[in-house]
């Protein structure tokens, strides 16, 4: 399958979302190989650097607009089940601006798929703080340093009953298909938040590449134990970063509970 | 034969049930019947009132006089005495002149106070003269607890009061319904599958009813975060293919507003309902206003290109959603349903039209496919995920493969003239169409310009004085081809806002306009037109 479009990618070199794109195109390319129908996968993305993700895989798309990718994907969802949706969006494009959305979506539990483009910075409007800007950073609109704490999206997702929350490294290509690939396989709102640099404006490489580590003896079925490691790191730049799945709970769905076994583009 | 019946008590009472059945009971026996809800924000107390009004005529509005007065308390005597000169009253809770039946001790000794309701509908049955039987069969489809005493309580009613009127079946019944209702049955039967809302008077019932009948109708609902969300969840639903309606008032659609453009620039065809109500803001949330017209002609950045609709009335509210459901998706524009609470919540005697699912353009499956594909008539071909590979919708500027265009100016140009494009070719569809509506004296030097609730009212009033009416149904595209035809002479725009806003884009310079949420009367509209006639 080809999954090219052509489009001439227009993200500053050695960019995060470059390790992205190629994990998501493998794994697709590797669900489509395995005998997933091409017709039947739908992405979306907002608006940012990372939205530009949908002109950059050639399955069928939806450029949305900031911050409405997890409605977006849940009308995809609704509409045809058979569907598999996978929504892209940033830090600020999730967290921020859509941040009611990405929390209602994980508390229905619809079975879509979010990843988060983390670089905990504004890229594209040039380099202002996004939620998980850590507090005291110099940026555009905080040259003295950011007032505002940074959010803890792991934490956000866990409380808001998400039922698969992972996170990967920009760095870890490997780990980050894995993520993806267990993501889009759970039934049930998952969520992905990779944590990569924004080679322009908040150049994190060498802490995400020194720090991140792979979690090992987690039970990701216990909350409890999930909540416990969420607080391991607050996305400051200092200690570890745990990557792995934090929290995966099997629960009917929206989609299930709402439908009842109707596909309405089908009916 | 025109009888006019208003019941009024605290909100809890079940007022607004009790003027359903008395009209369910009238139109059992042929006549026409339109309920005028008053009520306000609250859920316990206060004061509601329903007119029932029951005529041999169509009627689309409600008088201030009345010819009976139900009064539940004694606050509905104060606030209505003046409308009318006969009253029924439970002389429990009420003192004044008429007929006094001991309601409230009646029925709580039978177990309920809300047994209330049946003691006045067998009163007003004898009252009028109408075969209690009917509403002994009506209450039975209705009510599902205390059967038996609220026979008995009908029972009580019938026997406490005189006849007055003798009210004999003239014809075979209709459907009675809210406009509300008749958005929802109207883009159902136009293949609408999911109904997306956060909860807004006065378009909060279209979401009940759906919620409680989406089954059988074979459409789905879904009650979002907020109106943001409703709006976005329907672009992923439309896109996917399943036919979409949101329906919400003024604030939740401020909210919608970038979701608007969203739908101009990738082309998708989701159904607005905007049922308006006094503003600005919150304003006063449970009465009605027409002051949200400019706003959604002109809501959403950029050129946005959009149908826009203003039935007034049940029957044109499921004709017209209908038709905007399939032109929505035959031009792949949003569509926008402009009512108000005068609609929305009033209820109507309805004969329904014929509305069904038309086709769009679909992409034949040859070739590579593009969603934006430039064509004549600057519809592209539609197909959906699952189906195609690939399809990719966007609100960037785009090729005809949806993918972002920001240099190639060549392609800018195309594409937005292809949207224009989309709205000549709707214009044109729609001059062999009805667009507008006259009433009245053709002949008249002088004409009412209505859209919307106004209708009722100004046809009543104009029938009085021997004046002309034209009821605009389309908003966008606007039909001035028959503006320009049937607006000559005197014309009066007759509108429920504080600025005329209708007038103003017309440049009409005469209007008479009312701002504080109460719906004109014929009555008053006339004594209006009098003045200044």
């Amino acid at each position: 399958m080809n999954l090219e479009t052509g489009v001439k990618n227009t993200w500053c070199p050695r960019c995060g979302h470059f390790s992205i794109l190629a994990a998501a195109k493998a794994v697709i390319q590797e669900l489509i190989e395995k005998g997933e129908r091409p017709e039947d996968f739908a992405i979306a993305s907002g608006i940012g650097c990372h939205a530009k993700i949908v002109d950059y895989i050639n399955v069928n798309s939806f450029y949305s607009i900031h911050g409405r990718v997890p409605p977006t994907i849940s009308g995809m969802k609704i509409a045809n089940p058979d569907l598999t949706v996978i929504g892209f969006a940033g830090d600020g494009d999730g967290y921020g601006e859509g941040v009611a959305h990405i929390v209602f979506a994980a508390k229905r539990n619809i079975d879509i798929t979010m990843i988060i483009h983390n670089n905990r910075i504004y890229g594209l409007t040039t380099g202002q703080f996004s939620p998980t800007t850590p507090q005291g950073q110099k940026t555009k609109s905080t040259p003295y340093g950011n007032p505002e704490y940074q959010l803890n999206p792991i934490k956000l997702m866990l409380g808001s009953g998400a039922t698969f929350v992972a996170r990967t490294s920009s760095f870890d290509l490997n780990h980050m298909k894995e993520m993806i690939r267990q993501g889009i396989a759970h039934k049930g709102f998952a969520v992905i938040d990779v944590v990569e640099p924004c080679i322009s404006f908040f150049n994190a490489t060498d802490y995400i590449r020194k720090n991140a580590y792979v979690m090992e003896n987690h039970d990701s079925s216990d909350i409890n134990k999930a909540w416990e490691r969420a607080g391991e790191w607050n996305y400051t730049l200092e200690g570890k970063i745990p990557i792995g799945i934090f929290y995966k709970e099997d629960k009917p769905t929206f989609d299930e509970l709402l439908l009842k076994g109707k596909n309405l583009r089908k009916s | 034969m025109d009888v006019s019946i208003l019941v009024g008590g605290q909100a809890g009472d079940g007022i607004k049930q009790a003027g359903v059945i008395i009209a369910k009971i009238f139109n059992e026996i042929g006549y026409h019947v339109f309920i005028y809800d008053d009520y306000q924000s609250l859920v316990k107390g206060g004061h509601n009132f329903s007119i029932v009004r029951v005529s041999d005529e169509k009627v689309h509005s409600h008088n201030d006089h009345v010819d009976l007065l139900v009064a539940f308390n004694q606050d509905t005597i104060e606030k209505h005495k003046w409308r009318t000169k006969e009253t029924i009253y439970d002389s429990d809770k009420v003192k004044t002149d008429g007929t006094g039946i001991p309601a409230q001790s009646w029925a709580k000794g039978k177990g309920s106070a809300l047994l209330r309701n049946s003691i006045f509908i067998g009163a007003i049955c004898k009252y009028t003269g109408v075969d209690l039987k009917i509403a002994e069969s009506i209450i039975k489809n209705s009510f599902h607890k205390l059967l038996d005493e609220n026979m008995e309580a009908l029972k009580f009613g019938y026997d406490s009061v005189e006849k007055k009127h003798d009210f004999k079946k003239i014809g075979e019944p209709r459907e009675v319904m809210t406009g509300n209702e008749a958005i929802s049955l109207g883009a159902a039967a136009a293949g609408m599958k999911l109904y997306i809302a956060y909860p807004m008077t006065p378009a909060s019932s279209i979401l009940h009813y759906l919620a409680k009948y989406g089954e059988k109708l074979g459409v789905v609902t879904v009650q979002e975060e907020n109106e943001i969300a409703v709006a976005n969840m329907a672009v992923g639903s439309c896109f996917a293919g399943v036919r979409t309606m949101v329906g919400t008032s003024g604030g939740g659609f401020a909210l919608m507003t970038e979701t608007v453009s969203l739908c101009a620039q990738s082309e998708t065809p989701v159904l607005f309902v905007v049922s308006q109500r006094a503003g600005p803001s919150t304003g006063v949330p449970t009465y009605t206003m027409q002051a949200d017209l400019k706003f959604v002609l002109n809501a959403g950045h950029g050129d946005v290109t959009r149908v826009v609709i203003a039935p007034g009335d049940a029957e044109e509210s499921y004709l017209l959603t209908g038709k905007t459901m399939n032109l929505a998706w035959k031009y792949q524009i949003p569509g926008f349903v402009l009512v108000d609470k005068h609609i929305s919540e009033s209820t109507f005697s309805a004969e329904l039209g014929e509305v069904k699912p038309e086709e769009p353009k679909l992409w034949d499956g040859k070739g590579e496919y593009g969603r934006y594909k430039l064509t004549e008539d600057g519809i592209s071909p539609m197909a959906f995920p699952g189906d195609v590979y690939t399809c990719k919708g966007s609100s960037y500027e785009h090729d005809e493969k949806g993918l972002t265009v920001e240099e190639e100016t060549d392609m800018i140009n195309k594409m937005q003239e292809k949207r224009l494009r989309k709205m000549e070719v709707l214009r044109e569809e729609l001059k062999g169409e009805e667009t507008v509506k006259v009433y009245g004296n053709p002949d008249s030097k002088v004409t009412l310009l209505t859209w919307g609730s106004t209708k009722g009212a100004c046809i009543e009033a104009a029938k009085e004085l021997g004046l002309k009416v034209v009821q605009l149904l389309y908003l966008e595209p606007m039909p001035m081809w028959e503006l320009e035809k049937h607006l000559k002479g005197r014309v009066i725009a007759v509108e429920v806002n504080a600025t005329g806003q209708l007038a103003d884009i017309l440049g009409i310079k005469e209007k008479i306009l009312k701002y504080d949420g109460r719906p004109f009367t014929p009555e008053e509209l006339k004594k209006k037109l009098e003045e200044i006639l």
